[in-house]
């Protein structure tokens, strides 16, 4: 549209030209459509960041009362019972750093390996369909991870459980209190519902959203590096070695904290496999745990006004750890070399 | 094929390049033979069957007469083990140390990647698996669960009234979130400055926003303080403050992939920037978009946590999402799943399958839409665009002739390009 430029600067030469040369100030009328759409924009802008913020100060002004009440024991202590007047996230987010900590454990190995694999070692010809699928299941919903947890592994995993526990029990997290695991006819129940089984779970959950965000920064590993690395004579792990993983270096932190943000925030598949308690459950084998996201779910139905308050200062503790995490992830990945196209 | 201009059509025929391959080979006594380029060799293949029937022996022998270890897990993970190792040792054999790394870390890779696909194969195949006894139930996908207690066999009640909820609530979120999302990702780059940059941050951070908060804010706001029942329009609220980052964020993506120089041409035509936003910027980010749409909707589907603060849970349909309990797919599993009779935990494995197969359907539908980088086109829009431009070059010809006679200048067209169609 010829609309937007009649304002411009010839309209007022109709006049001889001044005798000195001065810097005239430009002005472009942008006209009124134009206006209207800036308007607009910054309107639905602006919608979203109040929408945005109204979430977070909102989740502050109903955890006030309950921050205010508990002060720093909020921090310290173990149970929940917000109205008795004792109640604090030490044994829930213990519990929630934990089941997260196992998760990456299990999923960043994979995911770097599925992610070498898929843009390294993979035929050209099926590694659309590779991609493919790992978005896929970056889109299982959490409720079918829970699911095949509850009923599936958490069945499973109790034979190597039992192992773990019998010849690596000499290191406390992985030791199980009262039982002796050298009595075979000793009850199975201490090993379901565990730390370990939760964590498991939520890492295979995770590791296709790590594996996009790697597999996205290996592949653009400059192609010049990576004939250089061939002509020098490297073998195919070699060339990663030195091209590949430094150059991916930023997206795999980034990837991998993407991911920790997620684990942290999984509520449904860990509700339907731990069973509470509100201690601080160092063994991570041994069964019931807590996360802050069941806790929540748990909770949330009989809770009083007053509980209602603390619950929601627990989310808030979530939140802002989850918030510290990804802000920490998408500064590490926007500083690495390798960061300033991918999304992580 | 390089002609020069002047060489007459006639001899052009007789000048035809002649590929090599379709000249006839040369008998080979001892000349060039076709060499095979491939990388693998046999001894590869050899090492690797060796060491993978070694493996399984050995480790057969361990758990079966020599150490108290049981369990399957516990097998394979001493068995691959055992097994690298002596696959190290059979390559290390005629190979040197940077070989034999390589070999190794080929094959740890080539694991992962396996792993990875087959646990979420696994996980799909299990659900599907245990689904298998609701789903043939033609009732399943036709009643409610009004008529029927955990008790009853499989042939009454079904999930009719989950499947309503579930594309009622994704439908009231996805009217909420797709025109205020897609029009926050046009500001942040459209309209760029200190306060989108702002706005920017705060969707980054709001990403980080686990999902059961989302549904804890809406229960704590509609819910406790508003005072409303649990609806399908207060679980579709929660999934909008869900998805309504996830959405922004991945077409704010989308859009900054959109070619600098199409935006500067456009307003080198000088137009205007609402113009340019609306036939040059959507329309060549089109699939993306789409895709990133269908991605945050498959995403909002599955997510149960909101949905189980704010839905409320009904046996019975409810169509009306403004009013009373509605429950949706991936709740009505929850709720399944937790009953201790096998026939319900069957139900809820028949709502998951049914639920997978929604996911499954809309990441489909993203596949085949998006997947193109911004302004590729499909075959069908490349058509149209040549069948545009071919209407244009007949109409500035048409202008010419017009032009050479009356040389009037000529009107401005409506639209001074076109936009994808």
């Amino acid at each position: 549209m010829a609309a937007g430029v009649t304002g411009g600067p010839f309209d007022g030469d109709s006049g001889e030209m001044p005798a000195v040369d001065s810097s005239r100030v430009l002005y472009a009328d942008p006209g009124l459509p134009d206006r209207i759409f800036r308007g607009v924009a910054r309107g639905g802008g602006g919608l979203v960041l109040t929408v945005m913020l109204l979430v977070g100060g909102f989740l502050l002004y109903r955890a006030w009362p309950a921050l205010d009440r508990a002060g720093w024991s909020f921090l310290t202590t173990e149970s929940w019972e917000p109205d008795a007047g004792s109640f604090g996230i030490a044994a829930v987010m213990v519990g929630t750093v934990l089941i997260a900590l196992v998760a990456i454990v299990v999923a960043v190995p994979l995911a770097v390996g599925a992610a070498l694999y898929i843009s390294e070692y993979a035929r050209p010809g099926i590694r659309s369909t590779l991609i493919s699928i790992v978005d896929l299941m970056a889109a299982v919903p959490s409720v079918v991870y829970g699911l095949w947890g509850l009923f599936f592994f958490e069945g499973a995993i109790i034979p190597t459980a039992r192992w773990i526990a019998t010849y690596l029990g000499w290191f406390p997290p992985l030791s199980v209190v009262g039982v002796d695991p050298n009595d075979p006819l000793s009850t199975a129940t201490v090993y379901t519902s565990s730390t370990l089984i939760a964590g498991i779970v939520v890492g295979f959950m995770v590791a296709p959203v790590i594996c996009s965000v790697m597999r996205e920064v290996f592949t653009q590993a400059p192609a010049g590096e990576r004939e250089g690395a061939y002509a020098l004579g490297a073998t195919r792990w070699g060339m990663i070695r030195s091209v590949v993983l430094p150059f991916g270096k930023g997206g795999m932190i980034g990837g991998t904290m993407l991911g920790l943000g997620r684990a942290l925030g999984e509520t449904i598949a860990v509700y339907l496999i731990i069973s509470p308690v509100f201690v601080i459950q160092w063994h991570i084998i041994q069964s019931g745990t807590s996360s802050v996201s069941s806790l929540i779910a748990l909770r949330y139905g009989e809770a009083s006004p007053f509980a209602m308050s603390a619950l929601m200062a627990a989310g808030l503790a979530l939140f802002v750890m989850t918030l510290i995490v990804n802000f920490a992830a998408s500064s590490i990945v926007a500083r690495s070399r390798s960061g300033a196209a991918s999304d992580a | 094929m390089t002609l020069a201009p002047e060489t007459p059509p006639s001899v052009t025929a007789e000048r035809r390049t002649v590929l090599p391959a379709s000249r006839p080979r040369p008998a080979e006594p001892g000349g060039e033979r076709r060499r095979s380029l491939a990388l693998g060799r046999a001894t590869d293949t050899y090492a690797l069957l060796g060491a993978a029937g070694a493996a399984v022996g050995l480790t057969a022998l361990l758990f079966v007469w020599l150490l108290p270890f049981n369990g399957a897990v516990g097998f394979a993970c001493v068995g691959y083990v055992i097994f690298l190792g002596l696959y190290a040792l059979l390559v290390s054999f005629d190979e040197d140390g940077a070989t034999v790394r390589d070999r190794l870390a080929g094959v740890v890779v080539r694991t992962a990647g396996l792993l990875l696909l087959a646990a979420l194969a696994f996980v799909i195949v299990y659900t599907l698996w245990e689904g298998r006894r609701a789903l043939p139930h033609l009732n399943f996908f036709t009643e409610d669960m009004k008529l029927s207690g955990p008790l009853e066999p499989l042939s009454v009640g079904g999930i009719l009234h989950a499947i309503v909820g579930t594309l009622e609530q994704i439908g009231i979120a996805l009217v909420l979130t797709v025109p205020a999302g897609l029009l926050c990702a046009v500001f942040l780059n459209e309209v760029p400055g200190r306060f989108a940059r702002f706005v920017r941050t705060v969707v980054e951070a709001m990403t980080a926003l686990p999902s059961i908060v989302a549904g804890l804010f809406i229960y704590a706001t509609v819910i406790l303080t508003l005072g409303a029942d649990r609806s399908g329009l207060a679980a579709s609220l929660a999934l909008s403050v869900m998805m309504l980052p996830i959405i922004i964020r991945a077409s704010d993506v989308v859009i900054r992939l959109v070619p600098g120089t199409l935006r500067e041409a456009s307003y080198a035509l000088g137009t205007s920037r609402w113009r340019t936003a609306w036939h040059v910027v959507l329309p060549t980010a089109r699939s993306g978009l789409t895709t990133s749409v269908i991605l945050g909707t498959a995403r909002g589907v599955g997510e149960t946590s909101p949905v189980l603060l704010t839905a409320g849970f009904s046996a019975e349909m409810n169509a009306d999402p403004f009013d009373g309990s509605q429950v949706s797919l991936p709740l009505a599993t929850f709720e399944f799943v937790k009953s201790p009779e096998p026939n319900m935990i069957a139900r809820g494995f028949g709502t998951a399958a049914t639920l997978m197969a929604l996911v499954l359907l809309l990441f489909i539908a993203a596949r085949i839409i998006g997947g193109r980088a911004p302004g590729q086109l499909s075959r069908r829009q490349t058509h149209r665009r040549v069948l545009a431009s071919r209407r244009d070059a007949e109409r500035f010809a048409t202008r010419t002739r017009t032009g050479t006679d009356g040389h009037k200048p000529a009107a401005p067209s409506a639209t001074p390009f076109r936009s994808s169609p």
